[in-house]
């Protein structure tokens, strides 16, 4: 369900990311994928970012992989996270290989309890009518 | 060596010095004075500190804090006409690089002296309505793929990487504060420095939090200041005030922008650009008397060790341990307090060419490290981004 009064930025998606924002509104991570390197990448261009190519499709993510790295974010920079303070910002690393930045929800802002590469999988954030944010969550969480 | 690197030292090799260096007349918390108030005071103390005239500069090098185009305002303020300009712009270590640059320039006959300067009020600008940086247009990735989740600045970022480090090499807190302590002691020595009362580990660790894994006295400063440096070449050098601080290697690398495009967040560009510059150099780790490295935050400094190559990766926490980068260790580093206690008004990489200028100098009194003849010294920009490795050598 979209929220009421979202306060924080959202994303404009732009002409070579609109799959990906697309795709997210429906519920399912899709991702930039080179036909020459036979790789995923992100964030999303219209070319390989390893060799270059612009040989390139979309392919559907299975939205899990693991915690690469966080931090506990204590003071909100921007008035959208007010309330939300202590928050994590998260980097996750996708079984598909591409590293994305988002939030880890779903488990206390705690260093006692969030540990690098454990298991993460995806949940859906329906922010705005046109926007919902992948967000991640401990596997089970 | 590699031949490219072979090709740059016959170029680069001691063939232009740093013959100025200074801050402007006041650092700290200078409300009263505008940023290219702080750039003028700097270029003129360091042009007096050379012995060259403002109306010798014909290359100016700047980045931040004055527009769109920095050179091209303070060109204009401070009423020259150079006939090069480099507003090369990577963050804090800009000013380390523009050494290279100004190097390049004056090696290949295009300039005779290079003024490089930086003014920002990092404290007091914002007070005036002013900002460091413009809005991203919203089709940028940061703008897409970062800003929804968070929007903060390099000390909420550069927690991630340490996280890692922390996760990866069972680096400790303990460890990061080892850095605090030290670099504060330097500072308690440093007259012009900001933050002088001792401190010990266990007021880093509870100092609160910025941003876990950080403490606040894990973070540098935010100050306002100015600083400027003159290169010439080794002709002009001779007629200059004091003995010439010769580059002797450079290095320069960029690995990424944003923090989720980093290659590999237990190191940093300065394992490219470091190796570059020793090659150039001709010298060796055990051969550098000072080490003069940004430290943003403690963990900057140790993680900049490690990809220097003063230590594995991994064991920067061990290498600073037991005070070893205090007055009176054997690894003396960030000598006038760096960035957590000196100054930091936003991009602190002039203010290591100015440490480390002025201890080769034989300048620098009380926490002057005894024949300091080498000293290396590394600028950090961006989010652990950019690099920019210089060894600086006087005879």
């Amino acid at each position: 369900m979209p929220q009421d009064g979202y306060k924080k930025p959202l994303p404009t998606p732009s002409p070579e990311s609109k799959r990906y924002w697309d795709g997210c509104r429906k519920h399912e991570l899709w991702l930039p994928f080179c036909r020459d390197c036979e790789a995923f990448y992100f964030y999303p261009r219209d070319f390989c970012p390893t060799c270059f190519s612009w040989d390139i499709e979309w392919r559907k993510s299975t939205g899990r992989g693991r915690l690469y790295t966080y931090a506990i974010q204590h003071r909100a920079w921007h008035p959208g996270w007010q309330d939300e303070v202590p928050y994590v910002t998260a980097l996750v690393q996708l079984d598909e290989g591409p590293r994305l930045y988002t939030n880890l929800v779903g488990i206390d802002p705690d260093p006692a309890q969030i540990h690098c590469d454990m298991p993460v999988e995806v949940t859906f954030e329906d922010v705005t009518e046109e926007i919902t944010l992948p967000k991640f969550r401990p596997v089970g969480a | 060596m590699t031949d490219l690197d072979e090709k740059a030292k016959a170029a680069l090799f001691k063939k232009v010095a740093i013959v100025g260096a200074d801050e402007s007349d006041e650092i700290g918390i200078v409300p009263h004075k505008s940023t290219l108030q702080l750039h003028a005071e700097a270029a003129r103390n360091a042009l007096e500190d050379a012995g060259i005239e403002m109306s010798e500069v014909d290359g100016i090098f700047s980045a931040g804090s004055a527009g769109w185009s920095p050179t091209l305002q303070l060109a204009e303020y401070l009423g020259i006409q150079p006939t090069y300009t480099d507003s090369t712009s990577v963050g804090g270590s800009s000013f380390v690089i523009d050494i290279e640059h100004a190097a390049a320039a004056i090696a290949t006959g295009l300039i005779d002296v290079a003024l490089i300067t930086h003014g920002e009020s990092g404290a007091s600008g914002g007070r005036r309505g002013g900002s460091a940086r413009p809005a991203l247009d919203p089709w940028h990735p940061a703008a897409q793929f970062e800003m929804p989740y968070h929007i903060g600045g390099a000390p909420t970022h550069y927690p991630m990487a340490c996280t890692r480090h922390m996760h990866q090499y069972g680096t400790t807190h303990e460890q990061l504060a080892e850095i605090a302590v030290a670099t504060r002691k330097w500072a308690s020595l440093n007259p012009k420095a900001m933050m002088r009362d001792p401190i010990t580990i266990d007021d880093v660790l509870s100092s609160r939090w910025i941003t876990y894994p950080f403490h606040l006295l894990d973070c540098c400063l935010v100050t306002d200041a100015g600083g400027a440096v003159v290169v010439v070449s080794a002709e002009r050098a001779k007629d200059c005030k004091k003995k010439p601080v010769w580059m002797l290697g450079s290095g320069e690398a960029t690995t990424h922008q944003t923090i989720a495009s980093m290659p590999d967040l237990t190191t940093t560009p300065a394992a490219i650009s470091g190796p570059r510059a020793f090659a150039m150099a001709g010298v060796s780790h055990e051969d550098i008397d000072i080490v003069e490295v940004y430290d943003s935050f403690t963990y900057t400094a140790l993680v900049t060790l490690e990809a220097l190559g003063f230590c594995k990766p991994g064991e920067g926490g061990a290498f600073v341990s037991g005070q070893r980068t205090a007055p009176g260790g054997d690894f003396p580093m960030n000598t006038n307090g760096g960035g957590l206690s000196y100054t930091h008004p936003g991009m602190y990489g002039m203010f290591l060419l100015i440490e480390a200028t002025r201890q080769l100098r034989n300048e620098c009194g009380d926490r002057q490290v005894p024949d300091a003849k080498l000293a290396c010294v590394n600028g950090t920009g961006g989010t652990l981004s950019s690099t920019g490795t210089l060894i600086l050598g006087s005879d």
